[in-house]
């Protein structure tokens, strides 16, 4: 096992977390949670110093699930990239595409039609809900509630996989979007098994805020642990709901104004904490909003083509040039940097992956917790393990 | 936002021979970016963080690239005194001093370098990205660059993950290490001259050609597999 460093180097100027002394006489205990550890959502490894039950050092390892994505898409076309996308963060693959899309799109001056647009909001906040509602519940999971609100979670997570399977054709892997467009269009009785699974969301939402929200074992857990300053949060880079829930009113979809999301009524929600109970709030608010958006989109959805006339898919060369496009995935920014040097293949092709940039700042929230309510700090992030490593 | 020219401008107002260099964006993005002397590096950056209207507070995407050593040929015309044989007036053989002018093909090799790029954000004004660029001097034994990491912490895990895979060494970072390959590897497996290793570890009997292969590479091989770092730790 890697030996933990305990005496923490000290850079001027850098935000290093504290360094926290021993109380006891005894040796540190030297821990390696993980890889395969139920809590890690996957291959992930924290190796952990201890004091009796009090986390002194925290180091993260990674690595595991590493198959450098960014090298094979350099060797593949720009669209051969679009299915490889949906295994990043495989919770979410419809973001995924989005957010590739838009970064090809901006690179070589793509129009999107609107009804692609209203399409691709829609799938984007279904997927918003369906990965809030799981990262919840298996947040509470690891409170040690087995199952009950996972189940709950899953089963809503069901029927909006459902959908995604009769549009693209699978359930996770979608392979959605086009540069210019989506790939096959909605059909009328596509878009009312979706209102029907909307209009049931708002309960969902009650039933499982009724269930969680103040439940005493949840506060108990939750409530002042893992607090992550607003400051540390934003000079870290943390981005998307473990920002806000620091108190910081920073949405790509508010700021970025891409998409259409201009045309849609929603609220950003924020914490005022930053502990991991603000997250999940934030979290439970952000669906309730979604559901919202999904309202709008669904009575606006506009007739039309789904795929720009003019997009060019054969031979599809970008000139010289770079470009980066962001959005607002389920945990954070998602952003794809691209060179082209006019080859049919990206010269440089990068994914800013929000789960590991959100884990930066691990250490410095498990500092001086206990073991178990690291596993607690580490779920808050919501992370998949697909996008950490790529 | 102030333009990427201004910008520049106010870098130069504010930190003294910074050498800041406008790097121009040819596609339709139109995202320009500045190159900055990795010397004044982190002065820039500093100022780009607590300048008052700036205010880059949030840098999203630190990447690598790399840039390999690259051949120019390039065409000059040449004119040069040829000695030609030619027909004199009274049918005799003459030997004549003639000019002429010759395209010629000259090849040069334009040495490469390894680079950072870094989109900052702003969180409190709501604006970006400005794209900000450090080069190393070279590819091979110059690749040392300042680390950003004092300045904006979300630089940690990603200098570190530019250090893994393209062998830019960060000076001022305080925990650098691999973070994606292990720790033993070798080499920089993002760099385009990168050869993978084939140490055939799926075939666990060799034979026929998959033998004849790894025989071949058994000395070319930069001994990168697990089976060459096995042995090695042996």
């Amino acid at each position: 096992m890697t030996v933990v460093d305990t005496k923490a180097e000290k850079v001027a100027g850098w935000n290093r977390p504290p360094v926290i002394e021993p109380d006891g006489e005894g040796e540190l205990l030297e821990v390696a949670m993980g890889p395969h550890h139920p809590s890690t959502h996957g291959v992930f490894r924290m190796d952990v110093a201890l004091d009796g039950e009090r986390v002194i050092r925290l180091k993260p390892v990674f690595g595991y699930l590493h198959r450098n994505h960014e090298k094979i898409a350099e060797g593949a076309s720009y669209l051969a990239s679009m299915p490889y996308t949906d295994r990043l963060d495989y919770f979410c693959s419809l973001t995924n595409n989005w957010a590739y899309a838009l970064a090809v799109e901006k690179l070589v001056g793509q129009q999107v039609p609107e009804r692609a647009e209203y399409i691709r909001v829609i799938l984007a906040e279904l997927t918003r809900i369906q990965n809030h509602a799981s990262s919840i519940g298996f947040l509470i999971q690891e409170m040690g509630a087995s199952g009950t609100p996972l189940m709950y979670a899953f089963r809503e997570r069901e029927k909006i996989l459902d959908l995604f399977e009769s549009l693209t054709g699978s359930r996770m892997m979608c392979n959605y979007m086009r540069f210019g467009g989506c790939r096959v269009d909605v059909s009328a009785p596509w878009l009312d098994a979706t209102r029907k699974v909307v209009a049931g969301l708002p309960a969902f939402v009650d039933e499982f805020e009724a269930l969680l929200s103040s439940n005493e074992i949840l506060m108990a857990r939750c409530q002042g642990v893992g607090i992550l300053r607003p400051d540390l949060a934003v000079n870290a880079g943390v981005s998307g709901p473990m920002l806000r829930a620091s108190g910081v009113n920073y949405d790509i979809r508010k700021v970025d104004h891409y998409g259409i999301y201009d045309r849609f009524q929603f609220r950003i929600p924020l914490g005022d904490h930053g502990d991991i109970y603000d997250r999940y709030m934030v979290r439970v608010l952000e669906m309730r909003e979604s559901i919202k958006i999904l309202e709008q989109a669904l009575k606006e959805l506009p007739a039309g083509p789904i795929m720009d006339p003019k997009a060019k898919i054969r031979g599809f060369r970008p000139k010289p040039g770079e470009a980066y496009g962001r959005i607002e995935a389920p945990k954070g920014e998602l952003g794809f940097y691209l060179i082209s040097d006019g080859g049919p293949n990206p010269y440089r092709y990068r994914v800013r992956p929000p789960s590991l940039i959100n884990l930066t700042i691990l250490e410095d929230m498990c500092l001086g917790h206990n073991v178990a309510d690291v596993v607690l700090i580490f779920g808050s992030v919501d992370i998949v393990l697909g996008e950490v490593d790529r | 936002m102030k333009t990427v020219e201004e910008i520049k401008a106010a870098i130069e107002a504010a930190v003294p021979g910074a050498g800041v260099e406008f790097v121009p964006n040819p596609s339709l993005s139109a995202q320009h970016s500045l190159r900055l002397a990795p010397e004044s590096a982190v002065a820039v950056a500093t100022f780009l963080r607590d300048d008052a209207e700036l205010t880059l507070d949030f840098l999203s995407n630190v990447s690598g690239v790399d840039w390999p050593d690259k051949e120019v040929a390039e065409k000059v015309k040449v004119t040069r005194t040829v000695t030609k044989t030619v027909d004199g007036p009274d049918g005799q053989k003459v030997d004549q001093q003639v000019e002429e002018t010759v395209e010629e093909t000259r090849k040069h090799v334009e040495p490469g370098c390894l680079e950072a790029v870094y989109h900052l954000y702003s969180v409190s004004k709501k604006h970006g990205p400005l794209v900000i660029r450090l080069r190393t001097a070279n590819r091979t034994d110059q690749i040392e660059l300042p680390s950003l990491t004092p300045v904006w912490r979300a630089a940690e895990f990603q200098e570190r993950e530019v250090f893994d895979l393209y062998g830019i060494v960060f000076a001022g970072h305080p925990d650098l290490r691999r973070i994606l390959m292990w720790p033993e590897f070798k080499d920089h497996p993002m760099r385009k001259d990168y050869v993978e290793p084939d140490d055939f570890e799926y075939e666990p009997t060799a034979h026929d050609e998959v033998l004849k292969r790894a025989q071949e590479h058994k000395d070319s091989e930069q001994g990168t597999g697990i089976r060459d770092q096995e042995a090695a730790a042996k």
